[in-house]
């Protein structure tokens, strides 16, 4: 017998037959009467930024806000301050030294500063973990409350990649000190136009 | 060695001791914040337990579901029966890719699989990647904590640790300092790595794919820049839906360190352009437990730790005390179910307060599972000889109502005359580190009758 027959057998001859249904996970749960503001104190309060965009564009507020770069990369394509096309390389490696990256953001959720990024164009997912800065570009009507409306939007009938990232990665794991930059990115700013 | 042994060499420092327990404390207050934010926690709970419990009830249907949909994305499905066995399979994965370097994220079943050692043997590096257990793995320890691996450590002793192996400046044991090198350090380990580990903290049945939380990004990163990636994972690791998703995203950060959500929650549908995603479902004895209504809910564990933190034993005693790979009270049921001869102290590392069973965020309740696990342990005949002869003796005299009232009195009247040296004797177990309490002047039996009249 294979170790799948196996087990799956084990499993069988063992689990008990309870009714016991699949609940409804709808629950009622908190709505914010200003979810921008409750975004950006989330956010801030995990170590990121929210900037909402009023009459600029993505390049103007890069070229102000992001001096001195010398590798920018963009998977935003609206966006044209790009140093090089990550999606012409061809290994992620290629990626390690890149300072900011300018990605696109699906949507942003009030309870806990998260972003959705999921984009089947984007060549290297790596992209999102070795820049060390991270603009991540979200449209300004795309903030939900909860993570309840946030898995409503998310598909993967078809194979792909997709992660919340909820400002720049972090540790505590010396002496419970907080440090902001552990492996990704340093910087994270979420730019809503 | 047992529990108390072994806890008995961490309690021996008394200012670590203390200093263990804040730290661990603080994190449970962390949790505590972050709860009460939301109303509908206790529903979160509820719904999550509600979750856990189907699926371990259809485990077989959803397992299988989870294969047919994963397979259809171009996944691979292993299953190992035993840690031998998913050892093997990730070797052999590793050799027929002529991957030699690997880096792995945090994954308490490679832990329990003895994965490490095994690779190494066969020639292969690997690096763990969370910071905590690169410390760990550096200092050729096991992870103290199932979040916190490092959380029995002093900045000063990193600091150690990396000026030996990261040449890193002489005394400096600043986290942040240290933590860049860290972050310099695995970040060369991770662009020359052929192939990468993760655990999988959720599998998702209906659309055949893998969920992965991590704050730091090294799972992430790991798993996005060489071509093999491979996820272990346990057999009830397996959700239904997406949409399950909503409900354990919510409760495990909050639960784990008080954050909202993990900086990095990674949906793994497919491997990386040109690469391959492997994932090994691993039984080793999982499929035994589900057989036992009293200790199968402990397969409903989301691995959060919160049981840990905020255990009184769990924060005085440490995690290496347990000798389990996964320690605190969650360890302590788990570890008695698989081997209940190797762990058999372990379900008396608890003062049965219930702590852990009310913070849980699939309310296992865990204190119930440690205190059958106790009466296992007698019925099994496991008991230390001491410990058997005092209940014997008291069993005895209890059931001597005539007996039990005169011991009660010549104890009431004897003891407080007696000498310190001779109450606080060697024989005198429970009066290590304790006081004595005052004797009543009349057993409550006496006073009851009085107060009848």
């Amino acid at each position: 017998m294979s170790s799948r027959e196996t087990i799956l057998n084990s499993i069988k001859k063992n689990r008990p037959s309870s009714t016991i249904e699949l609940p409804n996970t709808d629950i009622s749960h908190v709505k914010y009467r200003d979810r921008d503001k409750k975004f950006a104190t989330t956010l801030k309060s995990v170590g990121g930024d929210a900037v909402w965009l009023e009459d600029k564009s993505v390049d103007e507020f890069v070229a102000e806000n992001y001096r001195d770069l010398d590798v920018i990369v963009s998977t935003y394509l609206e966006f044209n301050g790009s140093t090089k096309d990550a999606n012409e390389l061809e290994t992620p490696h290629l990626l390690e030294d890149v300072d900011l990256a300018v990605i696109k953001g699906e949507f942003a959720v009030a309870e806990n500063g998260a972003v959705w990024v999921k984009n089947p164009k984007n060549h290297h997912r790596a992209l999102y973990f070795l820049a060390t800065r991270l603009l991540i570009v979200v449209d300004k009507n795309s903030i939900v409350d909860s993570m309840h409306e946030a898995y409503k939007l998310i598909d993967f009938s078809r194979a792909g990649y997709g992660t919340f990232i909820s400002g720049p990665s972090k540790t505590a794991d010396i002496e419970q000190a907080l440090v902001i930059g552990a492996h990704g990115a340093i910087e994270v700013c979420v730019l809503f136009v | 060695m047992g529990h108390p042994k072994k806890a008995s060499k961490f309690v021996a420092n008394s200012k670590r001791m203390h200093w263990h327990d804040k730290a661990l404390w603080f994190v449970r207050e962390r949790r505590d914040l972050a709860t009460h934010q939301l109303d509908e926690w206790e529903e979160l709970r509820r719904v999550a337990s509600e979750i856990k419990t189907h699926t371990m009830d259809r485990l077989d249907y959803y397992l299988e579901e989870f294969e047919k949909n994963a397979t259809q994305k171009g996944l691979h499905i292993h299953w190992a029966r035993d840690a031998k066995e998913h050892n093997e399979i990730v070797l052999n994965l590793l050799l027929t890719h002529g991957a030699k370097r690997v880096v792995k994220s945090k994954s308490m079943l490679t832990e329990e699989c003895g994965l490490n050692p095994f690779l190494e043997k066969n020639g292969i590096e690997i690096v763990d990647t969370d910071l905590g257990e690169r410390i760990v793995q550096l200092r050729k320890e096991a992870p103290s904590h199932i979040v916190l691996p490092a959380i029995h450590l002093k900045k000063e002793e990193v600091g150690k640790t990396f000026e030996e192996f990261l040449n890193t400046q002489k005394d400096n044991c600043d986290p942040t300092y240290l933590t860049r090198e860290a972050r310099k350090h695995l970040r060369e380990k991770f662009l020359t790595a052929d192939a990468s580990i993760t655990g999988v903290n959720f599998a998702i049945a209906q659309t055949g794919g893998v969920v992965v939380c991590t704050n730091e990004g090294n799972a992430d990163l790991g798993a996005s820049l060489p071509k093999l990636h491979i996820a272990s994972m346990g057999i009830e690791k397996v959700i239904p839906r997406l949409e399950e998703l909503s409900v354990f995203t919510r409760l495990l950060a909050r639960s784990a360190t008080g954050q909202p959500i993990t900086t990095y929650t990674s949906h793994f549908h497919a491997p990386i352009e040109g690469g391959e995603l492997h994932i090994v479902i691993v039984d080793n004895g999982r499929s035994d437990t589900l057989s036992n209504s009293d200790f199968k809910e402990s397969l409903n564990c989301i691995r959060c730790g919160a049981c840990l933190n905020t255990c009184p034993v769990y924060r005085r005693s440490g995690g290496h005390s347990y000798g389990y790979t996964i320690p605190g009270p969650i360890g302590s049921t788990l570890g008695a179910s698989r081997d209940l001869q190797a762990n058999r102290t372990l379900p008396f590392a608890c003062t049965l307060c219930a702590s852990c069973s009310n913070v849980c965020p699939s309310k296992i309740k865990l204190h119930n599972q440690l205190y059958r696990h106790r009466q296992n342990v007698v019925k099994a005949g496991l008991l230390g000889a001491k410990k058997r002869a005092i209940l014997k003796v008291s069993s005895w005299v209890m059931k001597h109502p005539l007996l039990l009232d005169f011991v009660g009195l010549v104890v009431r009247k004897v003891v407080p005359i007696l000498p310190r040296s001779i109450v606080y004797s060697k024989a005198n177990i429970w009066g290590r580190g304790r006081e004595v309490p005052k004797f009543p002047k009349k057993s409550f039996k006496e006073l009851y009758k009085e107060r009848k009249k």
